[in-house]
């Protein structure tokens, strides 16, 4: 009795699997078959692949979430160890969080005036000598941007690998006469590598599609993924070519997923 | 010296993680019109902000749709973690968790354009009723997320204990389950309602003409340049999210409080 009764309360959650889950992704692919007049090809794909145009955007598009993904690391990981180490780590990681909790457009708004051209950075400039600068629409201010919006979804991760390390592990290293970089570099870092790993994860892929920022602050120098995508969408009404791109970065998703998924069964703790 | 240095950087690293913030805060109280140069202390823009008609209504309708979507994505989301729960088979499980995670992983633009197909082809008209759909549907799994570990910590002998003492489904469910999982239900409310409130792109793209949440006409604003209302309502904002982040903050203290009490009793 109590088996047929539970299955009732699966319906809903089972009805959104199939409505909002299963028939988008499905839809996409469907959608990424027809050209402009609705007729049933593979000219989207051929398109694609031949235009040099749309395989330059996606190089590009790739290469600045690259940069991105790379900036963010470089700045976060020593963030991390850093305040793994204070005494009220749980308080600091909070105001780390703190600003994510903040609207991403509100971020990239304060950047318009920032990097405006009589704004705080160019003050700056100004002041040591080197003169105002077009800041504003560049691919640099973009990757500034984004690195700057990204970095706390890095530290997280990687804050949360450090707090799984085991400490007997450097007391040993460090017992067994290993110098700090040497604990540093091969005790630490790899232990904590599922933490970065899982941070790309958090940072790269959105980076592709962010086309917020690429209006806001890149000024269209910088045509992303999702910049493509939402040209062709809402601007252009070319939803065939649009989900074609959709798909071709649904497949770089799963590329890097795949490259930082984690082998989690080989070891690490069970939880 | 070491720690000196390390103490540096982190000062440094909060210095620009907040200083945009702080920037667009002052400037909500400058007397003047662009965020260049600071003209003196002013409440106008506030003002301004409070008696504007159309941007109340937007923060109206961002609130219920923050709101209704949360609430209804729990309750759905809460059924999706205890059907998960039951599951038996191990495949069953991991393939259900792997459909549950593909909206968490899914690039905004893609569920967006996806979601707008799916709308146009089900011939529903964009608008509130398309935009509360998309936030309910991303915001199941976080609920289904928070919920789980709950799940899997509570031991089956208490739940044969209220079998063995004559509990039918529905005592069971009300009587022990929920009272057990309930933060993880708050948290999942909670993830929910930041996830609504949050969002732009998906809300972007299924919108439509008539309707428009915060983070659209804050993006619709800021392509037009700087307007310090804006700069104002960030103000607003800030203090909201301080209170959010407050309450969820007390709530998990609140609950990890009673775990420690529970084992004090136990032990």
């Amino acid at each position: 009795m109590t088996k047929r009764k539970t299955w009732l309360y699966a319906i809903p959650y089972g009805l959104w699997l199939a409505l909002f889950v299963i028939a988008p992704v499905a839809l996409i692919i469907y959608q990424s078959f027809f050209d402009l007049s609705h007729h049933l090809t593979i000219s989207n794909y051929t398109t694609y692949f031949q235009s040099a145009t749309y395989l330059k955007m996606t190089l590009n598009s790739v290469w600045v979430a690259f940069l991105i993904t790379l900036f963010t690391i470089l700045i976060s990981y020593p963030t991390a160890y850093f305040l793994h180490h204070l005494k009220h780590r749980q308080f600091w990681l909070l105001l780390v969080i703190l600003p994510t909790w903040i609207n991403i457009l509100l971020k990239a708004y304060a950047f318009i005036g920032i990097f405006s051209q009589a704004g705080l950075a160019n003050q700056f400039l100004t002041f040591i000598g080197i003169g105002p600068q077009q800041i504003l629409f560049t691919t640099a201010s973009f990757i500034f941007v984004a690195t700057y919006i990204q970095i706390p979804f890095m530290i997280l991760p990687i804050f949360n690998a450090l707090d799984d390390l085991n400490p007997a592990f450097i007391n040993a290293s460090k017992d067994l006469g290993a110098s700090g970089w040497q604990t540093f570099h091969h005790i630490i870092f790899p232990l904590t590598l599922p933490g970065v790993k899982a941070g790309i994860q958090a940072v790269f892929i959105p980076s592709l599609s962010l086309f917020m920022l690429t209006r806001l602050i890149g000024g269209n120098k910088v045509i992303t993924l999702g910049t493509a995508i939402e040209e062709h969408f809402l601007t252009t009404m070319n939803w065939g070519m649009g989900s074609t791109i959709g798909v071709i970065l649904i497949v770089a998703m799963i590329i890097v997923m795949t490259l930082t998924g984690d082998q989690q069964s080989k070891g690490g703790t069970p939880r | 010296m070491k720690r000196h240095l390390a103490h540096t950087y982190l000062i440094l690293v909060f210095v620009i993680l907040y200083a945009p913030i702080l920037f667009l805060i002052v400037y909500s109280f400058s007397q003047g019109d662009t965020m260049t140069n600071y003209h003196g202390f002013t409440w106008r823009h506030y003002q301004t902000l409070f008696t504007d008609a159309r941007m109340l209504a937007i923060v109206a309708n961002t609130l219920l749709v923050a709101l209704l979507s949360s609430l209804i994505a729990t309750i759905i989301g809460t059924l999706g973690a205890l059907s998960i729960n039951r599951t038996t088979k191990r495949v069953t499980r991991e393939s259900l968790l792997t459909l549950n995670n593909v909206l968490m992983v899914s690039p905004d633009v893609i569920i967006g354009a996806s979601f707008l197909i799916f709308f146009t082809m089900l011939k529903i008209p964009l608008g509130f009723g398309s935009v509360l759909m998309s936030h309910i549907a991303f915001e199941i799994p976080i609920v289904v997320l928070m919920v789980l570990p709950r799940l899997r910590e509570m031991s089956a002998a208490m739940l044969d204990a209220a079998e063995d003492l004559g509990a039918t489904t529905r005592q069971l469910l009300s009587r022990v389950i929920l009272p057990f999982i309930s933060p993880g239900i708050f948290a999942g409310f909670f993830m929910a309602l930041t996830y609504s409130l949050d969002d732009f792109a998906v809300t972007f793209f299924v919108t439509g003409n008539g309707f428009s949440t915060l983070s659209v006409e804050i993006y619709s604003r800021a392509r037009q340049g700087i307007n310090l209302e804006i700069n104002a309502l960030s103000g607003v904002m800030f203090l909201f999210s301080l209170l959010l982040v407050g309450g969820y903050y007390w709530i998990q203290q609140a609950s990890q409080k009673r775990k420690h009490r529970r084992r004090e009793v136990a032990s």
